[in-house]
């Protein structure tokens, strides 16, 4: 079938008419995509309060008296496992995916609309069971967010009750939601894209989130099996993961099994998991810079290269989690060579972003600083992975927050910078508004200088020594005095950054009711999103007919054109060969 | 472990493929006008979903697959006897997938009256499977061997519960073919028979896939 014989099927279209069908039991993708996105930054805004009330506790012990002991581990464990996956994996996929995949390839809506809205509402029902969890007798799971039996359900870990049975019913709940996203976002990239335009022609945006969901795929069922296992480890008594054990000097009746087992599963899916998250950010980060920058993407080849080998090297690099779990040398000589493999496109990335805005024309709007400001946090939690990723580097490292600080500068804030890229980048499309440049640029100098405070001393911190995961620390013979002053100074710097995220929602708010009206492709952008004849988009995305692609994504700035930016849609010009001589750079 | 690498390699190599497929060495930034070429997969969206899905359903199975060989080197593992019942249960599902087979032949031909019995058989003959199934669970309880008895038992309900739930869930789709068949065919616009021509196909498939799962795990059963 020719591309435009699927991508305009339009016998899937419903055509909504009440408020129900058009804002809530919606099929539309976009609609989808912000329910997506409001239900994801709920949840991430729990697990901010989270933190902030354990890093209260950290930096001010005997202080506040906020958090006991039981609580500071079951808010440490929900805030790790909410902003990984009910925040970052569903913002991008679900959020990001969902709004850009059809408007960025042409087409008018998800292939599978109804499972699509089915996604959505499975989704927000494992929210809703994970939440329940803080309701229950015991409290949440204070696991932590490995959930590594055979702690994680035996006596003394608090929410051994029905905290861990709720994360786990509430893991698999997401898997299967996440799978109905993702079939739709793999199939709509595959057999939907408009007419003209090939898989090398699509924005580097929809190649991340397109990769990412086949990881997403193939790896989320490892935690599916595990999330089972354990279920019936802890409810019905097997012993999958459970060895023979004494707990309080008594005998369980459990026996035999292997916690390892458990933590190949999980980190199977675990390690993948990086990259669900990171892919998406990726691509987004690669249009946003090229956009602002004026200027093509530099190595597009290779930036789409780079991004299906870093996915396929993803599922061959799990073990580096597990150093400190004790593993064959040669399995950690393994992991670690694959881990500094990994590096290799995951650098050739960082070079052709910094080489797409060499000799740019930079404009540093809002989108644009956030997605510099994504260069600076990601090579420096790359740079900090590198040394995790030997052996005997992360013997020592393992448990002190050396380990904290990397994550989070390279999972953490990183992806959250992107993520405010994206919607500042894309709120003129969403809501058809402006925002605010100036509380747009106090909200990411403030995000960015408040996130070093935090997360750079917390290297010094590890490189001294101080363990993480603990409650407190009180007097200890190799902590000096000054690591609880600049452990008071980390929290003072969250508190922050926590306050300055209002300026997010000041603006989001106040622009989506007063801002000015915004011009359909204020960026000068190429890609088809912006070319959608209403803005915001109508239901059914193009009016009468598809657009048509008759060129790559990144035409800014081609010599001997008028204007600075050649959309998409643009047939070749007679008499000039664009893209001759000057005009290709690499 | 080893086996999980090379399960990972052969992800890895699914992406690297479907990469290659498409023009590697592609220009895209010398190219302009409309490329007819590299495109959309020449099927409906519905059979790459199916193919998608089934990938997905590979993942799941696979790595239990996985563990199950894991945790059957354990010292502690006592297989359960292997019922004979299971036997009756696999020719059953043999059956329902060359039943539904011959509905797909049939629907090709646009042959209404082999159609009929044959995807009704189809169906019955899963959900005779179906009821084999749970009868040798209750064999098995009723000898006392408990899904908490031993991991060999665990690992037996899982199973059979997760390959039952995937027939089940394709027994829906089954349900909504027949349906449309009952309600006749030769009144309806084009499309729609065309729709339904798929489902009946993606339906063969999808039971082929749980059949060929079935026999693995039966394998793995009978194994240790």
């Amino acid at each position: 079938m020719a591309y435009a014989a699927i991508a305009d099927r339009d016998q899937h279209l419903h055509d909504p008419d009440t408020f129900i069908t058009k804002y809530i039991w919606s099929q539309d993708h976009k609609v989808i995509a912000i329910q997506y996105a409001i239900t994801a930054i709920f949840v991430g805004v729990v697990a901010l309060v989270l933190s902030l009330l354990f890093r209260l506790q950290l930096g001010f012990p005997d202080t506040f008296n906020l958090v006991d002991p039981n609580q500071y581990y079951q808010y440490v464990t929900m805030h790790g496992m909410i902003m990984v996956i009910y925040l970052l994996t569903a913002l991008f996929l679900g959020g990001f995916g969902n709004y850009l995949i059809p408007l960025m390839c042409g087409a008018r809506d998800m292939v599978f609309p109804y499972m699509n809205m089915l996604s959505f509402w499975v989704y927000l029902l494992s929210v809703i069971v994970l939440l329940a969890s803080f309701f229950v007798p015991g409290g949440p799971t204070g696991a932590g967010w490995t959930l590594y039996p055979p702690q994680a359900i035996s006596e003394g870990t608090p929410g051994i009750g029905g905290g861990i049975v709720l994360m786990l019913v509430s893991l698999a709940i997401f898997i299967v939601a996440f799978t109905m996203g993702g079939l739709n976002y793999v199939t709509t990239v595959l057999q939907a894209r408009t007419r003209g335009m090939t898989l090398m022609r699509m924005p580097l945006a929809v190649w991340g989130i397109f990769v990412a969901t086949i990881l997403g795929l193939l790896a989320f069922p490892a935690l599916l099996v595990a999330a089972v296992m354990m279920t019936l480890d802890r409810v019905v008594g097997t012993s999958f993961f459970m060895p023979e054990m004494l707990s309080l000097g008594r005998e369980l009746d459990y026996g035999g099994g292997s916690p390892i087992l458990f933590q190949h599963l999980f980190w199977f899916f675990g390690h993948p998991e990086v990259y669900i998250v990171a892919l998406p950010a990726f691509g987004i980060v690669s249009d946003v810079l090229s956009v602002h920058a004026r200027k093509n993407i530099f190595g597009y080849r290779m930036m789409v290269w780079a991004i299906v080998l870093i996915g396929a090297l993803s599922f061959v690099v799990w073990a580096h989690h597990m150093y400190v779990s004790g593993m064959n040398p040669y399995f950690g000589f393994f992991f670690a060579t694959t881990t500094l493999i990994i590096a290799v496109p995951t650098a050739l990335k960082v070079y052709n972003w910094i080489l797409t805005l060499w000799r740019g024309d930079i404009h540093l709007r809002v989108p644009m600083l956030f997605a510099i400001g994504f260069i600076f946090t990601f090579i420096h939690g790359g740079l900090t992975g590198l040394f995790l990723g030997n052996v005997t580097v992360d013997l020592p490292l393992s448990d002190t927050y050396f380990v904290v600080g990397h994550f989070h500068m390279v999972m953490g804030v990183s992806p959250v910078l992107v993520v405010f890229a994206a919607i500042y980048h894309w709120f003129p499309k969403i809501t058809g508004r402006m925002f605010n440049e100036t509380l747009g640029k106090a909200h990411f100098w403030l995000t960015l200088l408040g996130t070093y405070s935090i997360y750079l001393p917390m290297h010094y911190l590890g490189i001294l020594g101080v363990p993480r995961r603990y409650y407190a620390y009180g007097d200890t013979e190799f902590i000096p005095a000054s690591a609880q002053t600049l452990n008071s100074g980390i929290t003072v710097a969250a508190l922050f950054v926590a306050a300055a995220q209002t300026l997010f929602f000041i603006n989001v708010i106040w622009s989506l009711w007063k801002g000015p009206k915004a011009d359909p492709n204020p960026w000068r952008a190429t890609t088809l999103e912006w070319m959608t004849p209403d803005t915001p988009p109508k239901h059914g995305n193009w009016g009468a007919e598809l657009p048509e692609v008759h060129r790559w994504p990144y035409d800014y700035s081609v010599p001997g054109e008028s204007e600075d930016y050649i959309p998409q849609t643009e047939p070749p010009h007679k008499g000039v060969i664009a893209g001759r001589d000057h005009g290709v750079h690499h | 472990m080893n086996i999980s690498v090379l399960f990972a390699a052969l992800g890895g190599a699914i992406l690297v493929w479907l990469f290659l497929l498409q023009r590697l060495k592609a220009k895209p930034w010398v190219e302009q006008g409309v490329i007819e070429e590299g495109g959309a997969v020449n099927a409906a969206p519905e059979r790459v979903g199916l193919w998608v899905f089934l990938a997905v359903v590979t993942s799941l199975f696979g790595l239990f697959a996985i563990v199950y060989n894991m945790r059957s080197q354990f010292p502690d593992w006592r297989p359960l006897p292997d019922p004979g019942l299971l036997w009756v249960n696999t020719v059953l599902l043999i059956l329902a997938s060359v039943a539904l087979q011959r509905a797909r032949s049939a629907v090709a031909r646009e042959d209404l009256d082999g159609l009929k019995p044959n995807l009704v058989a189809g169906g019955l003959l899963t959900i005779a499977f179906l009821g084999g199934q749970l009868l040798v669970w209750r064999q098995l309880i009723l000898s006392g061997y408990y899904l908490a008895t031993n991991p060999a038992d665990a690992f037996f309900y899982i199973l059979t519960a997760l390959h039952g739930l995937h027939l089940a869930g394709g027994l829906w789709f089954w349900a909504r073919a027949a349906g449309a068949v009952w309600k006749g065919l030769e009144s309806r616009p084009v499309t729609e028979v065309a729709g339904v021509r798929l489902s009946v196909t993606l339906c063969s498939v999808y039971w082929h896939y749980l059949l060929l799962v079935w026999l693995i795990l039966f394998g793995l059963l009978l194994s240790t």
